[in-house]
């Protein structure tokens, strides 16, 4: 293994750096700027993301197709990090344009709530890119721990204090759980780097010194704290809670930034650790995966049927698109890993999305439930068509990009035979269907009993049609596609 | 290029509906009248140059979309696929208008929608790539979606999402068998949607499309898709409440073409692609053998009793649909040609025929805001020329011969005897019944004394004849001369039912 040492590392490390000398940075600003201008705290954050993101293509333009172990393989710079670099910085930048326009932070913290939403960018960076344990360990819990705060950043709601309440209870049984189970994994292999794990367990399984119920076991407790971070059953208990709780730009940002990173450790944890000859055959974990897919899709869609709260809905409904997902990670395969890195991409802009048009509407009607949602359609034509496009790519409909995304997740599954998991994918479609439906039809089908209209300036509309035309045509068009097939992992 | 235009132009038709200031209303239904007239003049000439000598899909354009998977945007159309253009292209600016004083609200986004599933279902039959060909069936559902949702009737949102869920679960089924397929076409790399080289493929000796176990799974897929839309028993409940619910012209766009997408869907896919899934259904020589004529008995027996049983005008002339969808059916289970000519023929002619059906009960409806059979009763006295095109409708509906409906039933039956008897002559049952029905409405609502409630009913209006003139004249002419539009099928027809034949012929004889 060629790995570079700590001093060489850091000019790799720019990226990371620049996030943390920003979030200081907002922190002192903070000091100086009075409440009114507060919003200048939200520019200086997207400065800071912008210069990221250079730095971040800069570094991808200068390692070209290569990767790179850094800091004596703590974590791995490579194409597939870079991806979920890029996507992290969108989905950051969206959650802070989103909080700006919404009326639920409070003033006086809001220095505090950008540098937090820095750090914990930092935290995903980590997780998209880690390969040694340790290292696992302290990005989720750099994530976890910066996401508690944020989750209860209303300071006068009982309900975000409940949320962040819960969030750190259950966060707190998943990473011991999970820390566990990495100990166990240790213990085996005697490394903690996921490469030499990769080598090592073949060994110690053929030499019996483990078996292959002792692997099954560690990697079970690994995914309880995984599974928490993408809301897979049945670690997924926490978030309706706290998605409901917690001021709607952080729901979205929970949503998807959290669950992207989530699947970004995921996916290099497995394809690095145990891709080798060997380990698959000795433990059935594929069929775990592949059960725990079922579940959280099926009970994700399920509880989200009666939910009178869109925000709540969209949560559930966010359960569910964690068990498409799963379902492309199932069997380890390089056409699982295009579609799952495919549909991140169309998930970060629907869903995103869809929670900017309820940021609008619970600013103008100081609600979430469904019934402010009636006659949208005439109060607001524009904000209410780019959700209907919204809600019907989460479904999976044609032409929009969720379609095509779900499609390339069934071809994985199917290509491997498992046509029982794609049909019970494609049957929790049709049910999603009912209840994304139930805001369609509130905003089409019914009136409102007030009938002024809604007003947005410009500025709104820009943003919303930075997700509208993504979503309609990322399908469509011929580019994706070619791209996300470039990444891999070893 | 032809044939993407007349695709494509209600799509920019909808754009630039949109583009227009919702209070011009009058400008707006002349726009997307212009924009449906289009693919008309379209399909007339597409209906003079078709080369109707040759079964070789025509007017090819075959661009790539996705390479990864090799996806194309492949259109063409052969002797199936022109007439059901010709069927949609004619309907279309007949509903414009039949919709030109009955939507009271939000005249731009039902002309924009309308536009949009014009689109979808001029797409539909023309793909020749199966994803393409998905993706043009499921465009229609959202447009059909709003325009029951929105402008329906009392119980309009019920019935939306039922339509919507119904064809979901069919379309998702659908899709799994389309992936399965196109994973089995091929290597990796090598694979294709493409539909003529995979019909080819699946009676190639030795290919994994050609297996029987899996293309009786596949069939089952596309099959459940299919027969929900078209609609098959047990599939059929949707169609009731939509009709019911929807607007008249959408109810004519329902009836006439969407139900229609899924027996053509049948033909494309399910008989010309899986021959070997088709003859296990469709031998006669098991229970499962004679499950696809079942099928067509039971919704023409069980439709038209139906229909026997309704007091609600609407939904009498929804299952009279059922009920002759399954001669269809019935005529693609014999799938000789007979048969299958016989069942073409039957879309065609019904799509005409229940388009009629659906504007009339529409007429009636305006005046009396109401469809009670019962509460009706000697109209015929007040409205005599309405009475005179409703009784040509009805005749052509329950079979008359010289009129358009008797035709295509016929040679359904005709084929479908050659190979079920027994089956046939019971069908015979829903044409006796469909006379009944009939007849019977015609008793309750345009003779004897009149109700004095409807004294002075409005006779139709001159809008309203113009719709329906084409579509009678269309009936009086086809059932004289049938031929002309079977004239554009017979040659494909009888290249696919040799293929068939060809197909089973060889895999039997390695068995």
């Amino acid at each position: 293994m060629d790995f570079k040492n700590n001093i060489e590392s850091i000019l790799y490390f720019t990226p990371e750096i620049l996030l943390i000398i920003f979030a200081a940075s907002v922190i002192i600003l903070d000091l100086f700027v009075k409440n009114k201008d507060s919003h200048k705290v939200a520019y200086l954050s997207l400065v800071g993301l912008v210069c990221t993101l250079v730095a971040t293509l800069y570094i991808s333009s200068y390692i070209a197709d290569s990767s790179l172990s850094l800091f004596w393989g703590m974590i791995r710079l490579d194409k597939f990090a870079i991806f979920f670099k890029i996507l992290l910085v969108l989905a950051t930048s969206a959650t802070i344009l989103f909080s700006l326009r919404s009326e639920e932070i409070d003033v006086g913290l809001k220095g505090e709530y950008y540098a937090l939403l820095l750090a914990v960018t930092l935290g995903m960076f980590l997780m998209a890119s880690s390969t040694n344990l340790l290292m696992i360990f302290i990005s989720l819990e750099t994530v976890s721990l910066t996401s508690y705060i944020l989750a209860g950043f209303l300071t006068h709601s009982p309900r975000s204090s409940e949320a962040a309440f819960k969030y750190i209870t259950y966060g707190a049984v998943a990473s011991g759980t999970m820390l566990f189970g990495l100990s166990l994994l240790f213990g085996m292999t005697g490394t903690g780097n996921l490469a030499e794990i990769s080598q090592q367990l073949p060994e110690v399984l053929a030499a019996g010194e483990i078996t292959g119920l002792g692997l099954l076991i560690a990697i079970t407790f690994i995914l309880a704290g995984i599974g928490y971070k993408i809301a897979s059953v049945p670690f997924h208990m926490w978030s309706p809670d706290v998605y409901e709780g917690a001021p709607i730009p952080i729901t979205a940002f929970l949503s998807v930034a959290s669950k992207a990173a989530g699947f970004a450790l995921f996916l290099r944890f497995f394809y690095t650790g145990f891709q080798a000859e060997g380990i698959l055959q000795s433990v059935d974990w594929s069929l775990l995966l592949a059960v725990v897919s079922a579940l959280t899709m099926t009970i994700g869609n399920l509880a989200a049927l009666p939910q009178q709260n869109v925000k709540r809905l969209l949560a559930y409904s966010s359960i569910s698109h964690g068990g498409y997902l799963l379902m492309g990670g199932v069997l380890l395969t390089p056409e699982g890993l295009g579609a799952i890195l495919f549909y991140l991409v169309v998930y970060l802009f629907m869903n995103l999305g869809a929670f900017f048009v309820v940021v609008l509407v619970a600013n103008e009607s100081g609600s979430e439930m469904i019934e402010s949602y009636r006659g949208l359609s005439t109060r607001a034509p524009l904000v209410a068509a780019a959700m209907l496009i919204f809600l019907f790519s989460l479904t999976g409909i044609p032409p929009f990009a969720g379609f095509f995304g779900k499609w390339l997740l069934f071809t994985a599954v199917i290509g491997k035979g498992m046509y029982w998991l794609a049909l019970i994918g494609l049957l929790n479609s049709v049910v999603s269907l009912y209840y994304y439906a139930r805001i369609i039809k509130a905003m089409y089908f019914e009136s409102s009993d007030e009938e002024e209209s809604f007003s947005f300036n410009k500025s709104t509309f820009a943003l919303l049609s930075v997700f509208v035309i993504p979503t309609i045509f990322i399908g469509i068009l011929n580019i994706l596609y070619n791209y996300s097939d470039k990444i891999t992992l070893q | 290029m032809l044939l993407s235009l007349m695709i494509f132009v209600p799509l920019l038709g909808m754009v630039v509906v949109l583009l227009l200031p919702r209070e011009s209303e009058e400008l707006i239904k002349r726009v997307t009248l212009l924009f449906t007239f289009i693919p008309l003049i379209l399909a007339v000439y597409l209906f003079i140059t078709y080369d109707r000598s040759t079964a070789a899909s025509q007017y090819i354009a075959n661009i790539t979309w996705i390479e990864k998977f090799n996806i194309n945007y492949h259109v063409g159309i052969d002797g199936l696929s022109v007439t059901l253009m010709l069927l949609t292209a004619l309907l279309g600016p007949i509903c414009v208008i039949a919709s030109w004083r009955n939507i009271e609200k939000g005249i731009k986004a039902y002309m924009a929608l309308f536009l949009m599933l014009e689109t979808g279902m001029l797409g539909f039959f023309a793909a020749m790539d199966l994803f393409l060909f998905y993706v043009f069936f499921e465009l229609t559902l959202l447009p059909m979606y709003f325009l029951i949702g929105v402008w329906g009737g009392p119980r309009r949102e019920y019935a939306a999402i039922k339509f919507f869920l119904y064809t979901l679960f069919g379309s998702v089924l659908m899709l799994v068998a389309m992936i399965a397929v196109y994973l089995a076409s091929g290597d990796p790399g090598a694979r294709t949607f493409d539909i003529p080289t995979l019909i080819a493929l699946a009676s190639t000796e030795g290919h994994a499309l050609n297996s029987l176990n899996f293309q009786i799974w596949v069939f089952l897929g596309f099959f459940i898709g299919f027969a929900v839309k078209v609609p098959i028993f047990p599939f059929h409940t949707w169609l009731p409440d939509a009709h019911v619910e929807a607007p008249t012209a959408i109810s004519v766009i329902l009836a006439g073409v969407l139900l229609k997408m899924g027996t053509y869907g049948l033909v494309r896919i399910n008989m010309a692609m899986f021959p070997l899934g088709l003859d296990r259904f469709t031998n006669g020589s098991d229970f499962w053998g004679y499950s696809l004529a079942l099928l067509g008995f039971i919704n023409i027996v069980y439709g038209s009793f139906c229909a026997l049983a309704q007091t609600d005008f609407k939904k009498l002339v929804a299952y009279s649909s059922i009920g002759h969808m399954g001669f269809v059916i019935l005529g693609l289970a014999a799938r000789n040609d007979t048969g299958v000519s016989g069942a073409i023929l039957q879309m065609f002619n019904h799509g005409v025929i229940s388009a009629m059906l659906f504007l009339l009960v529409g007429v009636l409806y305006d005046r009396a805001h109401h469809r009670e059979i019962n509460r009706f009763g000697g109209i015929g006295s007040k409205m005599p020329i309405y009475t005179g095109i409703t009784t040509l409708a009805f005749m052509a509906s329950l079979g008359l011969p010289g009129l358009s409906g008797f035709v295509g039933e016929a040679l359904s039956l005709l084929g479908a005897f050659a190979k079920y008897k027994t089956l046939t002559i019971l069908s015979t049952i829903g044409i006796v019944v469909g006379a009944a029905y009939f007849l019977w409405t015609l008793q309750r609502v345009f003779l004897g004394k009149l109700n004095p409630d409807y004294e002075d009913i409005p006779e139709i209006n001159k809008r309203e004849i113009l719709t329906l003139v084409p579509l009678g004249i269309l009936t009086i002419l086809l059932g004289v001369f049938p031929h002309i539009i079977i004239d554009m099928f017979s040659v494909s027809v009888t290249e696919l039912t040799n293929s068939l034949t060809e197909a089973i012929g060889t895999f039997q004889a390695n068995l």
